[in-house]
């Protein structure tokens, strides 16, 4: 609704392509301390999803039904496809629950990109998946340090075998890497993807719309906008996808090296 | 592509201020904070709810699988220890049977050679006897015609002589003694000799 007011602000005198502003919609507040939309989506999210798991798994059927089917179809992927293969049978059962909470509510709030009514990823604003990635990132420090002792843990950092003028150069890089680079990059692979993803479909949308309206030939290219934003919602379902997968998987990679018995 | 649309976007939208042209990289407090609440119950639910009740399906269905198998194979088992009486039974069976069948062949040819011994007994008997009887009816009657050529021959011989021939001693001599040479061939009559 309000890309296509802002896609017809310009009315006759020129085109202003979505922005930045598209994903600032306060609901109630202002400023610092509003509550924005995707913190109802996220609230949203979270409660759809604990509806939904709760109800597919209530009855536990040995022959499932198709709810419980996707639940553990699902599950399977996290539990099994990524914490079992990557964390290893010894250890990966007690961040099961983590990852396939972050995997679900990753997923459903991309989703939510191209849902109708919610329409807006709420992993685009940066506060969401940066705090994600921070959760991850105290995780896979705090096992680390469990497994291996304070010390222990930042010696297991450089791999073992080194010649000795190569540790501290090895040593600064992979702690540039486990501080800074791991968890920035896990937020912002997610935030980027979803931001762009929905501002590209913002522009497809809006500018079709804005050259449908404009009349004459612009019609035509106005259809064949709208026909690469239904390309494009697809595409980005399938983006939405990979993004909370891949998110998962890091999360779980990360955990992985700082159980790992040596790096 | 997003950092070449920032400039372009000119503050209006829901709002104006800071936060609807800030740099779509600083994270918004309340957003942030409500990232970790929402993933913090959701956490909650997952890890006591829902991981556990996953995990039961898990085991039960494992359960179910293993518990299939087993009773699957013991089933094979009991087939088998059935299928090898049964085999057993039939070998058993099929041994008594042969030893019946010797045992009848056997027996019949028992009885076979024990009637036939008793036949050959009993025709060995019979000729015996008869043989015996034969016998005893020739020496009748070669007493009996002995006497009877004597005392015709006495008859005839005393019709033709005229005498008197039965004087009891000359009788004997002469009777004797025509029989005598009668067994050494040194008279032939036809139908005495025949019978002799």
């Amino acid at each position: 609704m309000s890309i296509l007011a802002l896609g017809m602000e310009g009315g006759g005198e020129g085109y202003t392509p979505p922005g930045v502003g598209i994903f600032w919609e306060p609901l109630i507040g202002h400023d610092a301390t509003a509550i924005t939309r995707p913190v109802f989506l996220a609230v949203l999210s979270v409660i759809l999803i604990a509806w939904f798991l709760l109800a597919t798994t209530k009855k536990r059927a040995i022959v499932p039904s198709k709810g419980q089917m996707a639940t553990e179809g699902v599950y399977g992927l996290v539990r099994n496809g990524i914490a079992k293969d990557l964390i290893g049978s010894h250890e990966f059962m007690r961040f099961v629950p983590l990852l396939f909470t972050m995997f679900m509510l990753i997923l459903v709030n991309n989703l939510f990109g191209v849902l109708p009514f919610t329409n807006y990823p709420t992993m685009s604003r940066i506060g969401f998946p940066l705090a994600l990635a921070l959760i991850i990132w105290i995780i896979f420090h705090v096992v680390g340090m469990q497994k291996h002792g304070f010390f222990g843990y930042w010696k297991s950092l450089v791999p073992a075998g080194l010649p000795k003028g190569m540790i501290p150069a090895i040593f600064i890089l992979e702690l540039i890497t486990d501080l800074f680079t791991r968890p920035v990059t896990l937020g912002l692979r997610l935030f980027g993807n979803m931001f762009a993803g929905h501002i590209l479909m913002a522009l497809f949308i809006a500018g079709g719309w804005y050259m449908l309206q404009s009349g004459g030939v612009l019609i035509v290219a106005g259809g064949v906008t709208w026909i690469f934003a239904f390309v494009m919602t697809l595409f980005e379902m399938l983006v939405e996808f990979l993004q909370a997968y891949v998110f998962t998987l890091l999360a779980a990679l990360y955990i992985a090296g700082a159980v790992a018995d040596s790096h | 592509m997003h950092v070449l649309i920032i400039p372009a976007s000119g503050g209006e939208g829901e709002g104006t201020g800071f936060w609807a042209t800030a740099a779509p990289i600083i994270p918004h407090p309340i957003e942030f904070f409500f990232s970790l609440v929402t993933f913090a119950i959701l956490y909650w639910i997952v890890k006591t709810k829902v991981v556990p009740r996953l995990e039961q399906i898990y085991a039960e269905r494992a359960a179910a699988i293993e518990g299939g198998i087993a009773k699957a194979e013991k089933a094979q088992a009991e087939a088998k220890a059935a299928l090898d009486h049964y085999n057993a039974q039939l070998a058993d069976a099929r041994g008594e049977a042969n030893k019946i069948r010797e045992d009848a062949r056997a027996q019949g040819a028992q009885i076979v050679a024990d009637m036939r011994a008793q036949a050959q007994s009993e025709a060995a008997r019979i000729v015996d006897s008869a043989q015996k009887q034969i016998e005893a009816e020739r020496q009748q009657a070669v007493v009996s015609l002995r006497g009877e050529v004597g005392r015709l021959s006495t008859d005839l011989a005393s019709r033709i002589v005229g005498e008197s021939l039965h004087d009891e001693t000359r009788q004997k001599g002469i009777v004797e003694r025509f029989l005598a040479d009668l067994e050494a061939g040194e008279i032939t009559p036809v139908t005495i000799g025949k019978d002799a």
